[in-house]
């Protein structure tokens, strides 16, 4: 079966952001970009189910700005066959993604589209759920286990309190969580290997999708600094101060 | 304005965040109403309608919402939201699984985990794990919100609106439910403790893990973890604190060997009063503890235990 996994270009998970002073946006000039970590484990996942005979082929795609190549080299690096480029130099919010999406879905119909659960940066959690609903696909979020069986996929959820296992009519699309695997590193000569393999590049329009969003970014700003407080010597003074100054504890 | 707030329920019971949503509800302002949806909700449902300011309790009972997928709830939501302005849940597993879905089949934006209502349309919520904050306007005729029911203190429990049923007809050839494995605990759940206690990779292993129930019992305490320490095995990822796991805003946070990622900040920058127990004392969380003791956890821990 063929497996679709979407990728996300985002600000590198080790570099401490700025908001611009204009307040406009958070400043993203000359700061280290990478593949959002939940995306790594799809990519991981996608290219495990190939070395187990369950895939036949891997087709990475992302939707972004030209820049975004790099993370479907990436990809193609770690193991995809293909890439797809939706290019978009426009904000693209989730539901605009999620439209894109569903047309590259249309047009290679994938029986297993794998997405991370969220993105570093908007830190929505939405794409892979509303790509499930465009495409009339039922849904395997926050996965930390997946297994075909036939027609079925089942996949084992995170869910607030343990886990819970459903069982989804293929094609399906299942987004992952932190514990659906550990991510390989690409290697030098996958990497160069990477640079000839096959990267379409569609837009928006030729997919026939308006990737506008209802939603208008006013302002962002840094969050209420916390003021860092006292050392105590020991676990006595420690004691007296919840008690006493604090009151939190009686 | 009319708004409908999805109510999370688990085990036979309504959860406390509800009373949360239902509170960011009152603060965009309009008629409220409550639809609980899942299988015998006699209750959950009479647990809903004390809630203060919920005008109408509507009732999905059905074996189709038994397990709370998402495929027939977000159905049974399309069913609904022709009625509201705004559609509210909180940024639960649950929330988060089924809104999306609901906004996409409505074409609409969703907003994620909001944390302030400005207006009837505009919203902030966190980005970047919390390292900013976003104000964020929708055009769209229907809302879809989800809320971080940390950020919104809950509406008494004075109320009593009326309870009928929905007929709806929803199926489900898609998805079906298969098991599930629930942390059994009688300690409070990690969203709505009003003590945390937090252990991280300094923690060493899952077995060391057990020095920190008899603290927690003393304090009424839930028990969390950082995200190193459910990366290292030592505990399941449901006792996750941070931007990848829960959010908690507690009266008080006790970190325990953890350094203070970014990411686990973001989970706990909120709560009243954090301590943190570090033997480095370079550790990024004294940056934000207000009370910091530097010391080997492995002493410390058993001391307080002694002292409470």
């Amino acid at each position: 079966m063929k497996v679709l996994v979407a990728v996300k270009r985002v600000i590198d998970y080790n570099v401490k952001i700025r908001v611009k002073p204009d307040g406009s946006d958070v400043d993203l000039t000359n700061v280290k970009m990478a593949m959002n970590p939940f995306c790594e484990i799809a990519v991981e996942e996608a290219v495990r189910l190939k070395e187990q005979g369950v895939a036949t082929e891997v087709v990475a795609v992302t939707v972004g700005p030209k820049a975004a190549q790099e993370q479907l080299r990436t990809a193609l690096a770690l193991g995809a066959d293909r890439a797809i480029h939706v290019e978009s130099d426009e904000r693209v919010e989730s539901l605009g993604a999620a439209k894109a999406l569903a047309k590259v879905v249309e047009k290679e119909a994938p029986q297993l589209v794998i997405l991370g659960k969220q993105a570093i940066d908007s830190d929505n959690n939405q794409t892979g759920q509303m790509l499930a609903a465009l495409t009339g696909m039922p849904q395997g979020t926050f996965a930390s286990a997946v297994e075909v069986e036939g027609e079925t996929l089942k996949v084992v959820r995170e869910i607030d309190g343990g886990l819970q296992t459903v069982a989804l009519k293929l094609p399906a699309v299942v987004t992952t969580d932190l514990r659906l695997n550990e991510p390989r590193y690409a290697k030098l000569p996958d990497i160069m290997k990477a640079k000839k393999k096959p990267l379409d590049v569609l837009t928006p329009a030729e997919l026939g999708v308006e990737v506008a969003s209802g939603l208008t970014l006013v302002k962002v700003e840094p969050p209420a600094e916390r003021q860092g407080g006292v050392k105590v010597g020991s676990v006595d003074e420690l004691v007296d101060k919840l008690k006493n100054e604090a009151k939190v504890i009686a | 304005m009319s708004i409908l707030v999805l109510a999370e329920h688990h085990d036979g019971q309504l959860a406390d965040a509800t009373a949360h949503v239902v509170a960011a509800a009152q603060a965009i302002g309009g008629d409220i109403d409550v639809l609980v949806a899942g299988q015998d909700l006699g209750s959950i449902a009479e647990a809903a309608a004390k809630l203060d300011g919920v005008a109408r309790v509507r009732v999905a009972d059905s074996e189709v919402f038994a397990h709370q997928l998402a495929e027939p709830l977000a159905d049974l939501l399309v069913s609904l939201a022709d009625d509201y302005s705004h559609v509210l849940a909180a940024a639960s597993t649950t929330g988060k699984n089924v809104l999306p879905r609901l906004a996409a089949l409505k074409d609409v934006a969703q907003i994620s985990e909001i944390i302030a209502v400005e207006s009837a349309d505009t919203f902030k919520r966190p980005i970047y794990a919390g390292n900013a904050i976003a104000t964020v306007q929708s055009g769209d005729a229907l809302k879809v919100i989800t809320v971080r029911s940390t950020a919104f203190d809950a509406v008494a429990q004075e109320g009593s609106a009326s309870v009928e049923a929905v007929d709806a007809a929803v199926d489900n050839a898609l998805s079906s439910f298969v098991g599930e494995e629930l942390a059994k605990s009688d300690r409070p759940e990690l969203g709505a403790a009003r003590v945390v206690v937090s252990g991280g990779r300094g923690m060493g292993s899952g077995e060391n893990f057990k020095i920190l129930d008899s603290v927690a019992d003393k304090l009424g305490a839930a028990i969390g973890a950082s995200r190193a320490a459910v990366d290292a095995g030592f505990v399941p990822n449901d006792m996750q604190v941070g931007q990848t796991g829960k959010i908690v805003a507690p009266d008080l946070y006790i970190a325990v060997g953890i350094s203070g990622a970014i990411q686990h900040l973001a989970g706990m920058k909120d709560s009243k009063v954090i301590v943190a127990i570090n033997k480095d004392e370079e550790a990024p969380i004294f940056q934000v503890a207000d009370y910091g003791l530097v010391a080997d956890l492995f002493e410390a821990i058993p001391e307080l235990d002694s002292k409470l």
